[in-house]
């Protein structure tokens, strides 16, 4: 079920990642159209959130390689932007949302440049983006938790990249911030820009994105949604939940009906 | 009217609190409050070989001493702490009472020929501020040497904060996008536990082991209760730390005591009247930063 693409944006060839010792990602392989927005579907623990990060070489792996663009990591890495899981960092650090979305400009700036105003127009353009233009000035303790998102990942567009990795950035949004931000997506997937987005609610998968990925310590599918996200590999991802299951597959029948209860539990 | 020597006493102790209080915001910041305790401890065995090396207390060998067993004790705790298993806590006390208790016995075994006690390490000399001149080749003074190799070291911390700014703060708020953006969280781990360690050993001689301790964390941990801006919070500190020294001296002078464990209490004055007037409002904040176990290591590169 795993599908592959000619020129591919991104190519995972026999990735293999532990954590001390313990295998979390068996054998990865997979090639990444470009210009898609794509899903990452997954359990809790599936190994979402280290695929991203072996991706982005924040982890080592045991085996395998990955090549973005055709090319090593550090070739390419202004060319790459990653939205960290929220819960990353502490939201009580001395900052306000334009400083924290400045450091999106950090990584072209190099060493010893101070971000210019240009820099900061990027940033408050960004800020705009995502509807938080008025809260430039807000100190980022004092936002709320969907804020917060927001700011992440205004941070991440203003890196002006042509690749996104974005780690749950609805978690904690609410409905009418996650239309903004999937607008917001589909409008930079349109102008050519690929985003990659951990996503868990399962019901709105076939209207969100192009191409899905399930995975569960193994890559169980990879390929266009409509062929990818069926009942049966959904089965396979999510193994022995069934009765949550036979709960999404009720669900997926009747549109509109918000299904958040397979994120809920522990979350990383 | 202040005299020349409580002039020069004051302006010693600002000279060192203010880079030991602008490594410090970082410090607090990144939940390593511990490890600057540690550092300050740990570098007394550095301290002691330099001098039995050299055979004098010339500044540099010390810098240079100090630097390298700063990066020695921090590569140590990540090692225990990694490779070990041992909590991040648990691995700093391990390893500064050790090499202090190290530092302790060199001094003893080494008395005669260290020209060092314990209580000069422990409390300083900065009230002989005024004693030690340095004299060029051609006879001119040129006032207490102390205060030149504070001043020194004020400048490359001040030049290092403001080269480093954007790396620093963007590796002590979100580290695993630092390293996502290329900028190496080890290098500036490193960076600033060299430039911790560094100033220690340069406030040494002048206030002591405890007043640096102080004075790394005392002045931001009061600046922190503040304000909610970096920047406002290492201005802040600088204010802070020139009060302590200025308060410290007349306390010292009321109370005809040392004057460097005036000047801690005085830190600790200054951070308690704080604590209460706004800390009560930010007190969740402050037990979050404070009492949390220290994140030394940088989980990702
Ligand atoms: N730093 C770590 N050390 C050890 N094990 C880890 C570490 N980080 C994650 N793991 C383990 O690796 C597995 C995959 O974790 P990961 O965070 O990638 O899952 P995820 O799919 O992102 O889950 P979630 O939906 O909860 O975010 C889990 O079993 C987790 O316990
Ligand atoms: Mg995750």
């Amino acid at each position: 079920m795993i599908e592959h693409v000619e020129n591919p944006i991104l190519e995972i060839h026999d990735l293999t990642v532990s954590y001390d010792r313990k295998p979390v990602l068996w054998d990865i392989d997979l090639t990444l159209p470009e210009g898609k927005l794509i899903g990452i579907v997954g359990p809790n623990g599936a190994g979402k959130s280290t695929l991203i990060k072996a991706i982005m070489n924040l982890i080592p792996s045991n085996s395998g390689y990955v090549k973005l663009f055709d090319e090593h990591l550090e070739k390419v890495r202004n060319r790459i932007s990653y939205v960290p899981q929220k819960e990353s960092v502490d939201w009580d650090f001395p900052a306000s949302s334009l400083d924290v979305v400045l450091m999106g400009r950090y990584g072209q700036l190099g060493l010893l440049k101070k971000p210019r105003k240009a820099d900061k127009e990027v940033a408050m353009d960004c800020l705009r983006k995502v509807g938080m233009d008025a809260f430039a000035k807000r100190q980022i303790s004092q936002l709320s938790g969907g804020q917060q998102q927001r700011v992440f990942l205004a941070r991440a567009l203003a890196q002006q990249a042509d690749l996104y990795f974005m780690d749950e950035p609805f978690a904690g949004v609410d409905a009418a911030t996650e239309k903004t931000i999937i607008d917001l997506l589909r409008s930079m997937s349109q102008q050519g820009k690929t985003v990659i987005v951990v996503h868990h609610d399962l019901q709105s998968v076939t209207r969100y994105f192009d191409w899905v990925l399930l995975l569960n310590l193994r890559l169980i599918a990879s390929g266009p949604v409509e062929s990818t996200f069926t009942q049966e590999l959904l089965q396979e991802t999510y193994g022995g939940k069934l009765t949550l299951l036979s709960e999404v597959s009720n669900l997926m029948r009747k549109e509109g009906f918000p299904h958040r209860e397979l994120r809920k539990g522990k979350s990383s | 009217m202040m005299t020349k020597e409580a002039f020069q006493i004051i302006l010693a102790g600002s000279l060192v609190a203010i880079p030991c209080g602008l490594l410090g915001c970082f410090l607090i910041l990144r939940k390593m409050a511990m490890v600057g305790d540690a550092i300050s401890h740990a570098v007394l065995p550095g301290i002691v070989i330099a001098f039995l090396l050299s055979g004098n207390r010339d500044s540099l060998t010390m810098l240079l001493g100090a630097g390298l067993i700063g990066i020695f004790t921090t590569f140590l705790i990540e090692f225990f702490h990694r490779m070990g298993k041992l909590q991040t806590d648990a691995a700093i006390g391990v390893t500064f009472t050790w090499l202090f208790a190290i530092g302790v016995i060199l001094i003893d075994q080494f008395a005669d020929q260290v020209d060092l006690d314990q209580d000069c390490v422990l409390y300083g000399e900065i009230a002989y501020v005024s004693l030690e001149q340095w004299t060029t080749s051609d006879g001119t003074m040129m006032g207490p040497r102390t205060l030149y190799v504070a001043g020194t070291v004020l400048l490359l911390v001040i030049v290092f904060i403001l080269m480093g700014y954007k790396e620093l703060v963007v590796t002590t708020f979100d580290p695993v996008y630092a390293s996502a953006i290329g900028i190496s969280t080890a290098l500036w781990h490193y960076l600033l536990m060299a430039a911790v360690s560094v100033t220690t050993v340069a406030s040494f001689e002048s206030v002591g082991a405890i007043l640096v301790v102080a004075l790394f964390i005392a002045p931001p941990a009061t600046a922190y209760l503040l304000t909610e801006n970096l920047k406002h919070m290492m201005v802040l500190t600088v204010v802070i730390g020139v009060l302590v020294s200025l308060t410290g001296y007349y306390l010292a002078v009321l109370l005809d005591g040392a004057i460097a464990g005036a000047m801690a209490t005085m830190a600790g004055v200054f951070f308690l009247i704080v604590f209460l007037f706004v800390g009560v409002r930010k007190k969740r904040k402050v037990q979050k930063t404070l009492l949390t176990a220290p994140e030394v290591i940088p989980k990702h590169d």
